[in-house]
């Protein structure tokens, strides 16, 4: 019977080999420390931050890309915890809501002079928590193609959408799961007040064929011809549109709402010191620089920052003064998606 | 005599790792990371090992007098290792010290948190905040694991499962690390059902989270409403479980009972759905359906047929699921078939049945086991699949996504996630408990170990055709997906520019040759690396273990053996973000503090894949006479040699489909994961998920062309390593050896 404790340490023996190679390749860091960012963009955008910040401090960066919801469902997890210690880039609503909940840390940069007025209205909303480093402005994206197929006049604002030769044209997310739709519905209902923004979404709803679960989703599908139009951010359109999709972005012209992507310290973070190198590094122009390089079109918040030519120029454009504090608290968002859920969703079209 | 004596040196083996594990190694997680460890202060410190941390307060120095406790069941130990024990005496000292040693150890693991005490009522007593303490390393683990089997070597002392170690043991380890791997964690997370977003306990929330319009409405009957997410789910299991049964059976029959030519092209054609990552189908669906895709536009210049969004939706996600799964039913099946005894039609032809009343009567039920774990299979892995419905849906929800959305998405509400999930549970529990009823107390064996020559018969004419009819257009759709897929990769935008390019394959896996050797430059080779190496080292385990738990289930009977099968399924059944979620919320505080390493990946995997292990075990192992597992016991054999001389070699279609699905899974799964990769362990199908939602679907199919590539290399490498399973029929070697040696 002398199998069970040899069998039991060969399992034990492979356990920890296994677990030693699992923990190898982790060597002793430069002097400087080390580092982790939660990176809430793209890939391409993300890599470029890391190497440049490395190359300038020596401090050893360990990045991992996220959505911006699932960064903020892994802070909220690791709470007790806490494994990160930046949250770079993403949209700005979770960041607003770890605020609320107190998951990230106040810290005031030195640059925080050298931002646009939007970015700073961002970190006093958020009491500190969250700054804005770069910013989007809602709107729609055409398929020209499709729309000269089907005759339609061209389209210039929120309320052309609901022409009804655009029945099952039109695709938005599920502001139930994205954060883009959500600052639509959020838009819709500052634009026009409550009581008639929810009758435009009931209208609208007609004309939608789809809510997608991915807010930038629409845009693929404008661009691919699923749908004819698709409403997500302006910069998300550009991306397709440089890529040589027959799309036009189209700012409405009653005015529209956007997008503050946000940057926060995260509560308990290991590495701070370094955290606050990050953040003051991230908030420079030179870093911001690397947005337009990466192929992402938003517009920067250094104001010394230059702006990327293909970016949609929130100067033409009419936007409309977004209250973050109130639409992204956690009260309200609850209330208005109750409200759409049970007002808009399951209308019969 | 000589069963005391080795019983007595085993306890004292166990007993000696224990105390130099206790003694000797470092008690607590050692972070590799940065500086390393620190083993100045050894034996004491943060490396410090466990007896040296316990003595150290009674001479003043700095330490953990809480693990002071764990020297009592160790001295147990050593008592019951003491020559010239009565047997009886020496396994209830066993008994008592593993007990008393698990409960201790963990006791304090679990009191002692990162911040000071654990629960309310240890800081009330003993003041806040109390001491600290980091998650628990080898030393403790070791520790741990030798109070476990010194527990089941007790118990097999006393007599359970006829005196048998090794079964007990198995038992014993199965069942501590479902409990740890799969119970604590989900049961962490299913207790935010019933309560609120700030932690406290509210039970009408949970009635009216559950009672939700939006998971049980039925207007989709009356009108032309949505109906809720639970039927829609319920709905695309069923249909999804018998399409890829009803698939995968024909498959099987053509690849073990015909005389079709292009087995081979067949195999590797319905293998391709499950080495494919998530999305791609998805993606390739809409690029051939979709109002503008291939199909849809070449229908409407040639027929003038409107193009329509009909893919979007149950249809859509309907036909990738089967595309996905009808492999999986097919893996499951053809082992069963294979299986069957050509004896029992042979006799049932002599007796002037015609082919297809044997086809009907004899061959068809024989069948049962594995058509039932079939659809369980399909129909379970449909409620957990949530990239075809996220790419596909439209506006038909189900409830993977709405649980994916309950924890990431705007609104953000881990209580109703935590709902969803129980109704998902609830489902495949009934799925399972439905499988037992149809499969009831009947008998499928038919390999025993009496000569069995016969020759396969071949299938009635009707059911071949039945079976072509199926199988070959089904083939040829997944040959036109995946030919896309390949050329996805090499066009500039799949859908709207077909220039050749290699950009994508550039992008991904550029290696420069610089002074230093060869340089991986491509951004897709770091998460690529982690991705082999987790799936390398998550499939054998997953195999083993899944196995282990199959012949358990199927040869040996002990009580609570229901709740031990349905045990092994529960993770399988569990939405991948709900156990990400999970893995999250039990690993990262101590006692076992996981994340950010590559072991929670591989511990994820077994343990989610570990299901797929043990019902293809199960299928196989209920088709294998008892009789020839007896005779190698009657024979002297102990069940640790039985299960490896004539257990093992029968089992091999189980065994390749148990590594081919783990290791596969481990690379194309993604919604557990997401939330476990750390910097350093990056997994592939992140990456990919990244790149799709980047729009960059060009360099995501590329990089899943190339994954399929290395998967589908692994798996042929599997199946020539592990080999076929010769069943002494007619047309192998006529050595009559089903044991094998």
């Amino acid at each position: 019977m002398h199998v069970t404790s040899k069998s039991a340490r060969l399992a034990a023996l492979s356990a920890v080999a296994s677990a030693t190679a699992l923990l190898a390749g982790s060597g002793p860091a430069a002097a400087q420390g080390q580092l982790t960012v939660y990176c809430g963009v793209q890939e391409e955008w993300c890599r470029p931050m890391v190497d440049a910040f490395e190359k300038q401090t020596g401090i050893k960066v360990s990045m991992t890309r996220k959505s911006s919801g699932e960064i903020y469902a892994q802070v909220k997890a690791e709470s007790a915890n806490p494994k990160g210690d930046v949250w770079w880039g993403g949209t700005g609503d979770p960041h607003m809501q770890a605020a609320e909940e107190g998951l990230t840390e106040e810290y005031k940069s030195p640059k925080l002079s050298e931002l646009n007025d939007w970015a700073v209205r961002q970190w006093e909303q958020s009491k500190g928590r969250a700054v804005g480093i770069y910013s989007g402005a809602l709107g729609y994206g055409v398929n020209t193609k499709m729309l000269a197929q089907k005759g339609i006049p061209e389209l210039k604002c929120w309320a052309d959408l609901l022409n009804p030769k655009l029945k099952d044209e039109v695709q938005v997310a599920d502001p139930n799961s994205s954060g883009t739709a959500y600052t639509m519905l959020a838009t819709i209902v500052q634009i026009m007040g409550e009581d008639k923004g929810f009758d435009y979404l009931k209208a609208l709803h007609k004309n939608v064929n789809q809510y997608t679960k991915s807010g930038a989703a629409p845009a693929k599908a404008a661009s691919l011809g699923e749908t004819t139009v698709g409403i997500a951010f302006l910069h998300d359109h550009v991306t397709m549109i440089v890529d040589g999709a027959p799309v036009k972005a189209v700012a409405p012209c009653e005015g529209t709402g956007y997008e503050i992507g946000s940057m926060s310290i995260i509560k308990g973070a290991r590495n701070l010191d370094n955290a606050k190198k990050w953040y003051d590094w991230a908030l420079t122009p030179e870093a911001q620089k690397l947005g337009a390089a990466a192929k992402s079109f938003q517009v920067p918040s250094n104001k010394a920052t230059p702006v990327p030519k293909e970016s949609p120029n929130l100067a033409e454009i009419k936007l409309i003064n977004f209250d973050f504090a109130k639409y992204g608290s956690s009260a309200e968002r609850k209330r208005l998606l109750a409200k759409w859920d049970a007002e808009v969703k399951n209308l019969p079209k | 005599m000589k069963r005391t004596t080795s019983a007595r040196i085993d306890a004292a083996g166990l007993t000696i790792v224990a105390w130099a594990a206790f003694a000797l190694a470092p008690w607590h997680w050692l972070d590799f990371s940065g500086a390393g460890p620190n083993w100045s202060t050894y034996p004491l410190g943060g490396a410090g090992s466990g007896l040296a941390l316990a003595l150290a307060p009674a001479l003043g120095w700095s330490g953990e007098w809480w693990l002071l406790p764990i020297l009592a069941p160790l001295a147990l130990a050593s008592a019951a290792s003491l020559p010239g024990r009565d047997a009886r005496v020496r396994a209830g000292l066993l008994i008592a010290a593993g007990a008393l040693g698990l409960a201790l150890t963990l006791g304090q693991g679990f009191a002692v948190g990162l911040r000071g005490w654990n629960a309310q009522w240890l800081a009330a007593l003993f003041g806040a905040p109390g001491p600290r303490q980091e998650g628990m390393g080898l030393g403790g683990v070791t520790v741990l694991a030798c109070f476990l089997f010194m527990l089941c070597r007790g118990l097999a002392g006393r007599g359970w499962c006829r005196g048998d170690a090794f079964v007990v043991t198995s038992i014993g380890t199965v069942v501590a690390l479902i409990l740890l791997f799969v119970f604590y964690p989900v049961g962490k997370i299913l207790v935010s059902a019933v309560q609120d977003n700030d932690g406290v306990f509210a039970p009408y929330e949970f009635v009216a989270k559950f009672a939700d319009r939006s998971i049980w409405g039925l207007d989709c009957v009356g009108g032309n409403l949505r109906c809720g997410v639970a039927w829609n789910t319920l709905l695309l299991g069923v249909l999804v479980g018998l399409g890829s049964t009803a698939l995968g059976l024909a498959f099987a029959l053509i690849a073990t009972r015909s005389g079709f030519r292009a087995k081979g092209a067949l195999r590797i054609l319905s293998v391709l759905p499950i080495i494919t990552p998530p999305f791609v189908i998805g993606l390739a669906l809409i690029l051939l359906f979709g109002r503008s895709g291939v199909v849809s536009t070449t229908l409407s210049a040639w027929f003038d047929i409107p193009p329509t969004r009909w893919i979007y939706g149950l249809p859509g996600v309907l036909i990738a699921q089967l595309l996905a799964f009808t492999p999986i039913a097919f893996l499951v099946l053809v082992g069963v078939v294979q299986g069957i005894s050509p004896s029992l039609e042979e006799a049932s032809q002599t007796l002037r049945a015609d082919s297809w009343t044997t086809f009907r009567t004899i061959t068809l039920p024989l069948m049962r086991p594995g058509l039932a774990n079939a659809f369980l299979l399909g129909f379970v892995e449909s409620l957990a699949d949530f990239g075809n419905p996220l790419v596909l849906g439209g506006n038909f929800e189900v409830l993977s996504t709405k649980i994916f959305f309950a924890v990431v998405g705007a609104a953000t509400d881990q209580g109703r996630a935590a709902v969803l999930s129980i109704v998902l549970l609830g489902f495949t529990l009934a799925a399972f408990w439905l499988q037992q009823v149809w499969l009831g107390k009947k008998v499928y064996t038919t390999v025993g170990g009496k000569g069995d020559s016969g020759l396969p018969t071949p299938l009635p004419r009707f059911v071949a055709w039945a079976c072509y009819a199926t199988a070959l257009p089904w083939a040829a759709f997944t040959a036109a997906v995946y030919l896309l897929i390949l050329v996805g990769g090499f066009v500039r935008s799949l859908g709207r520019d077909y220039t050749p390019t290699l950009n994508h394959y550039l992008t991904a896996f550029r290696i420069d040759s610089g002074a230093s050797g060869l340089r991986f430059t491509g951004s897709a080779w770091d998460s690529f690396f982690a991705t082999v190496q987790v799936a390398a080292l998550a499939a054998p385990v997953t195999a083993a273990i899944g196995l282990l738990t199959a012949w358990l289930l199927t040869r040996e009977s002990f009580s609570g053996k229901r709740a031990f099968e349905f045990g092994t399924l529960l993770s399988f059944a569990i939405p991948g973000t709900v156990v990400g979620v999970s893995y999250i919320l039990a690993f990262n505080v101590p006692p076992f503090e996981l994340t950010g390493t590559g072991l929670i990946l591989v511990i994820c995997f077994v343990f989610r894949n570990m299901p797929v292990g043990v019902r293809s075990g199960v299928a196989t192992l209920s088709q294998i006479d008892k009789s020839l597992d007896e005779a190698s016991l009657t024979l002297g054999a102990r069940s640790f040699t039985t299960v490896r001389l004539v257990v093992l070699p029968l089992l091999r279609p189980a065994i390749v489909a148990a590594l081919v699905y783990s290791f596969v899974r481990a690379m194309t799964a993604v919604s557990a994961v997401i939330f476990l990769v750390s910097a350093q362990y990056n997994m592939a199908t992140t990456y990919i998920v990244g790149r799709v939602e980047a729009g960059e679907f060009g360099l995501a199919i590329a990089y899943s062309s190339a994954l399929i590539v290395v998967m589908l290399v692994v798996i042929l490498g599997i199946e020539a390593a592990v080999g076929q399973r010769r069943l002494g029929r007619r047309e192998a070697t006529p050595v009559a050896a089903v044991a094998g040696g």
